[in-house]
C-alpha cells in the first residue's frame, strides 16, 4: 500500500513538473524557430535597408519602419482610449455600483472580451469607418484611429477585469479610514483606493497594451494597411499598416526560404521582442508589488 | 459515470447512423480535386465546381481563394491539383516548381476586365492611363485636377499578394514599360479583399478603386479608360474585351502541377466547353472561344 502511494506521488509530481517546464521549453523553441527563420534576413538585406521607409517587398524594398511606427501609433491610440474607459469602468464596478449591478456588469464586460475580433472588424468596416470619416472630416475612415478604437474595445475587457480585481483587493479598512477622516467618496477613490491599487492597475494597462499590439484581424480590416511612416500623433488619423497585418497578409504568398519570407519572420522577431518587453515590465511591476506587500505584512 | 455512458451511447448511435450511408449503393470511390488561388476567380471557380459536381457526383471539388501567389505557392508545394491565377506564372515560380520535380501546365480558362470604379456621385467619367498612373503614384492628389470636384483622392488597391495588384501596377501605373519604376503611392490603402474595396468606394466619395469587372455591383460608377491621351475612352464589357478595345483586360489561368490525368483532365476539358464558358459570362467575366486555348 505504502509503495503504491509513493509511486503515484512520484508520477504525479513528475507530470506536473514536465507541464511546468514544457511551457518554458515551448516558448524557447518558438523563439529559436523565429530566430532561425528571421535572422537570415540580416544576411540578405542590410540592416540599413531594413531601417528605411519604403515597404514594397515584391520589388525588394524591405523598410520596416512604416510597419513599426504603424503598430506603435495604433497601439498608443488604443491605450489612450482604453485606459480611461477601462479604469473608469473598473472603478465604477468595484467602488460605486451596488452589488447586484456589479454581478451583471462584470460578466458582461468579460463577455465583450470573448467577442471574435473578426466580428469587430466587420462592424468597423461597415459602420465605424464611414461614421468616423464623416464625423472627423477625414479623407477616409480606414485609418489608424478606427483600428485604435477597435483595439480599445478588445483591450478594455482585460483592463477592466484585472484592475477591478486590484481595486477589490484593497482592504476595506483603507476606505473606512478615509471616510472616518471625512473624505468624500470621490476623494477616497482618487486619493486612497486607486493609489493603493496602483501597481495592479498598471499591470492591467500593460496587459491591455500587450493584447492590443498582437491583435491582427480587426486591425487588418480597418486601418487601410498603407505602409506610411507615422511621424506624430496626427498620423493617428491617416491610414497605417501594422506589423501583425503585414505578416498575416503576406505570409500566405511568399515562397518558403525567400528573402521576403525571412524578412517577415524578422518582423515577427521584432514583434515578439516588443511583446516580451511589455510583459516583462508587467511582471516586474507585479513582482515589486508582491515584495512591498510582504514588507507590509511582516 | 452517467454522462460518459450517455456520450458513448450517443457515439455508438451516430456511428450506426453513418454506417448505412457509407455502404449503400456501392458508389465508385470519389475523386477529390483541390482547387486554390486567385480571389478574383474564386466565385467563378465555385460556380464551375457546383455545376460540375451536380452532374458528376463521383467528383468532389474543394475551392479556396487566397490570391494568385498563394495558389501558385501551393502548386509549387504540390498541395493542390489545380491552381487558379489571374496572372501568368513567373519564370522564377516555374524554376521553383521544376526544382520540386513538377512541370506546371497552363490553361487559359477565361478573360477578365479590370474596372476602375468611383463613388456614383463623383462627376469624373473618363481617365487616361497617364492620369490613372499619376493618381495612383501620388502625383495627382485632388479630383479637381482631372475635372472633378475639389476633393482629396483616396486610392484603394488590392493587397500585394493579389494578381490584380501586380497586373494593375504593370499595365496601368507603369503603362506596360518594364523600365518604368513608378510605384503605388505609399498612402494607397491596401485592402485584403474585393469586398473591402467595393464597400469603401460605395461609401466614400473621395475614393478610387479597381477590381475585376465580375465583382463590381451596379451601384458603383465605372470609369471609361483610354490608353492614349485624348481617347477613345472605352467602358469595360464582354464586347469591348473580346474586340480588344478595352485596354485593362487580361487572361485568367489555371495551372496543374503536371500533365493532368483522370478526373482533373475531364474537369479542365469541361471548363473549356461551351457549357462552362456560359457560366463565365454569368459571373461577369469574358468567355474564351473553346478552340482558342485547348492544349
Amino acid at each position: 500500500m505504502e509503495t503504491t502511494v509513493g509511486w503515484r506521488e512520484y508520477i504525479i509530481t513528475r507530470v506536473i513538473r514536465v507541464s511546468g517546464y514544457s511551457a518554458v521549453v515551448f516558448v524557447l523553441l518558438i523563439f529559436l524557430f523565429l530566430l532561425r527563420s528571421g535572422l537570415p534576413a540580416l544576411r540578405e538585406v542590410r540592416l540599413s535597408e531594413l531601417l528605411t521607409t519604403r515597404w514594397y517587398p515584391i520589388e525588394g524594398y524591405y523598410g520596416i519602419l512604416p510597419l513599426l511606427t504603424g503598430s506603435l501609433i495604433v497601439t498608443v491610440g488604443a491605450t489612450l482610449i482604453a485606459v480611461p474607459f477601462g479604469v473608469g469602468t473598473a472603478i465604477f464596478i468595484s467602488e460605486i455600483s451596488p452589488r447586484s449591478v456589479r454581478e451583471v456588469l462584470k460578466p458582461l464586460v468579460e463577455l465583450l472580451g470573448g467577442l471574435p475580433s473578426v466580428v469587430l472588424g466587420f462592424l468597423g468596416i461597415l459602420i465605424i469607418a464611414p461614421y468616423i470619416r464623416i464625423l472627423l472630416q477625414l479623407n477616409t475612415g480606414l485609418a489608424a484611429f478606427t483600428g485604435a478604437l477597435l483595439l480599445a474595445a478588445i483591450a478594455i475587457p482585460t483592463v477592466v477585469s484585472v484592475s477591478e480585481d486590484a481595486l477589490d483587493s484593497v482592504p476595506r479598512s483603507y476606505r473606512e479610514g478615509a471616510w472616518a477622516l471625512g473624505a468624500t467618496r470621490w476623494q477616497t477613490i482618487w486619493r486612497v483606493t486607486l493609489p493603493a491599487a496602483r501597481s495592479g492597475v498598471l499591470t492591467a494597462v500593460l496587459l491591455g497594451v500587450g493584447r492590443a499590439i498582437g491583435e491582427t484581424m480587426a486591425v487588418m480590416m480597418v486601418t487601410g494597411n498603407a505602409p506610411v511612416m507615422a511621424t506624430h500623433l496626427g498620423s493617428l488619423f491617416s491610414p497605417a499598416r501594422t506589423m501583425t497585418a503585414t505578416i498575416a497578409a503576406e505570409m500566405g504568398e511568399v515562397a518558403t526560404g525567400s528573402t521576403h519570407y525571412h524578412v517577415l519572420f524578422f518582423v515577427g522577431i521584432v514583434l515578439f521582442l516588443i511583446s516580451l518587453l511589455v510583459n516583462l515590465t508587467a511582471s516586474a511591476v507585479v513582482f515589486r508589488r508582491r515584495k512591498r506587500e510582504e514588507r507590509v505584512l511582516s | 459515470m452517467k454522462p460518459l455512458l450517455a456520450t458513448l451511447t450517443l457515439l455508438v448511435l451516430l456511428m450506426a447512423g453513418c454506417q448505412p450511408t457509407q455502404n449503400s449503393g456501392a458508389a465508385p470511390p470519389k475523386s477529390h480535386i483541390e482547387n486554390k488561388g486567385s480571389d478574383t476567380m474564386v466565385n467563378l471557380a465555385l460556380a464551375w465546381a457546383e455545376t460540375y459536381q451536380a452532374s458528376h457526383s463521383e467528383v468532389e471539388i474543394a475551392v479556396t481563394g487566397g490570391g494568385s501567389g498563394t495558389g501558385l505557392a501551393a502548386l509549387i508545394n504540390n498541395t493542390v491539383d489545380i491552381a487558379n491565377a489571374s496572372r501568368a506564372i513567373k519564370p522564377e515560380e516555374i524554376a521553383e516548381a521544376e526544382a520540386q520535380g513538377l512541370n506546371p501546365i497552363e490553361f487559359i480558362v477565361a478573360r477578365d476586365a479590370i474596372a476602375v470604379v468611383v463613388h456614383p456621385d463623383n462627376p469624373v467619367r473618363e481617365l487616361t492611363f497617364q492620369q490613372l498612373s499619376d493618381i495612383y503614384s501620388g502625383k495627382i492628389n485632388n479630383w479637381k485636377e482631372v475635372g472633378g470636384e475639389d476633393r482629396p483622392v483616396v486610392r484603394l488597391s488590392r493587397e500585394i499578394n493579389s494578381g490584380t495588384h501586380v497586373y494593375f501596377l504593370e499595365t496601368v501605373i507603369r503603362q506596360g514599360d518594364s523600365e518604368n519604376k513608378t510605384f503605388f503611392s505609399s498612402d494607397t490603402l491596401l485592402l485584403p479583399s474585393s469586398e473591402g474595396i467595393i464597400s469603401e468606394v460605395r461609401l466614400n466619395p473621395n475614393a478610387i478603386g479597381y477590381d475585376g469587372l465580375g465583382y463590381v455591383p451596379d451601384d458603383l460608377k465605372i470609369i471609361a479608360v483610354s490608353k492614349e491621351p485624348g481617347g477613345p475612352f472605352v467602358l469595360p464589357s464582354v464586347k469591348t474585351v473580346l474586340d480588344d478595345t478595352y485596354p485593362i483586360a487580361r487572361d485568367l489561368y489555371m495551372y496543374t502541377p503536371g500533365e493532368p490525368t483522370g478526373a482533373v483532365r475531364n474537369y479542365l476539358d469541361w471548363i473549356l466547353s461551351a457549357e462552362a464558358q456560359a457560366i463565365v459570362a454569368e459571373q461577369g467575366f469574358v468567355p474564351i472561344t473553346p478552340t482558342e486555348s485547348s492544349p
